[in-house]
């Protein structure tokens, strides 16, 4: 068997950011949509990491330890958004919000 | 075994963050938060494979954790029972699989086109052995002269730490904006989970 090089973990990277947006494509629930949101963001991480490990310098490194933090505080208020939007509206369901449509 | 881990690792970070998305079986949203901790975990295995033992400890605190909790507090709150039972719509599924997969071609063969010229020339790729070469010598060179060589570990939080807060060249003015980003997150959904906002 291969070793695992950069461009398998780029793989891995692009399939798991394909899935994600799959699913904000596809889905019509919003708190999936907002995990496939997360999905997305993490795929990111793991292609940061990987080009930090194969170009010896840590700063990719950096940069996920980063997006992790603005990642929480995102969620954080997003959810608090669908929890709010809930009370309002007694929905999830993203095609019963178009009130905005034309 | 680095193979078989990142195998292992791979397929179940992809497989359960298609359970995620399109699972077949359930349209529960509890399934889909249990299958995405599964691949956040996943996730925090590949870092490992990576050396970045420190991201994966943050990653399984921190998003399998925490995020997810909320996730699932979230989803148990809203109690969305009666709207799990909506059907997708067969267009637009059809729709938005074929763009994805379209997409993710693109990616990968322009991923090839980059990367497997590479390794079959072999000149540029630098080799598992001169990498970890590299890396030594680099935390060599950021620590300082009395410690020894063994407490410094790749991708330990020794070295992340030194790097995030070298004076330097390092990244203490967007540590301290991302504390204050944190603190508005925290006044923001206060404020936006209060029954009356007057």
């Amino acid at each position: 068997m291969i070793e695992p090089t950069l461009s398998h973990y780029l793989l891995i990277s692009g399939a798991l950011f394909s899935i994600g947006l799959l699913g904000v494509i596809v889905r019509r629930n919003i708190l999936i949509i907002y995990m496939s949101l997360e999905l997305m963001l993490n795929a990111a991480n793991v292609a940061l990491v990987a080009m930090s490990r194969f170009n010896g310098n840590l700063d990719g490194q950096v940069m996920v330890f980063f997006i992790i933090t603005v990642a929480a505080a995102e969620v954080s208020v997003g959810l608090a958004l669908i929890v709010a939007l809930y009370r309002k509206r007694q929905t999830t369901e993203v095609g019963d919000l178009a009130s905005m449509k034309l | 075994m680095e193979t078989i881990l990142f195998n292992i690792f791979a397929l179940l970070a992809v497989l359960s963050a298609l359970l995620v998305v399109v699972n077949p079986l359930s349209r529960n949203p509890v399934t889909s938060a249990m299958f995405l901790v599964t691949t956040m975990i996943s996730i925090s295995g590949l870092f490992v494979l990576l050396n970045a033992y420190f991201l994966a400890a943050v990653q399984i605190l921190v998003y399998a954790g925490a995020v997810m909790v909320l996730f699932l507090f979230v989803i148990m709150l809203l109690d969305v029972e009666e709207t799990a039972r909506r059907k997708l719509r067969l267009v637009s599924l059809t729709m938005g699989f074929l763009s994805v997969a379209a997409l993710f071609g693109v990616y990968k063969s322009s991923l090839e086109a980059t990367y497997v010229k590479d390794v079959d020339s072999s000149q540029d790729i630098a080799t598992a052995d001169e990498i970890d070469g590299f890396w030594s010598e680099y935390y060599a060179a950021a620590t300082s002269v009395g410690e020894s060589e063994s407490l410094v570990t790749v991708g330990s939080t020794q070295a992340l730490g030194k790097e995030l807060f070298s004076s330097v060249n390092g990244f203490i003015l967007p540590f301290e904006i991302v504390s204050i980003l944190l603190l508005v997150a925290m006044i923001g959904v206060i404020l936006l989970s209060k029954k009356d906002t007057k």
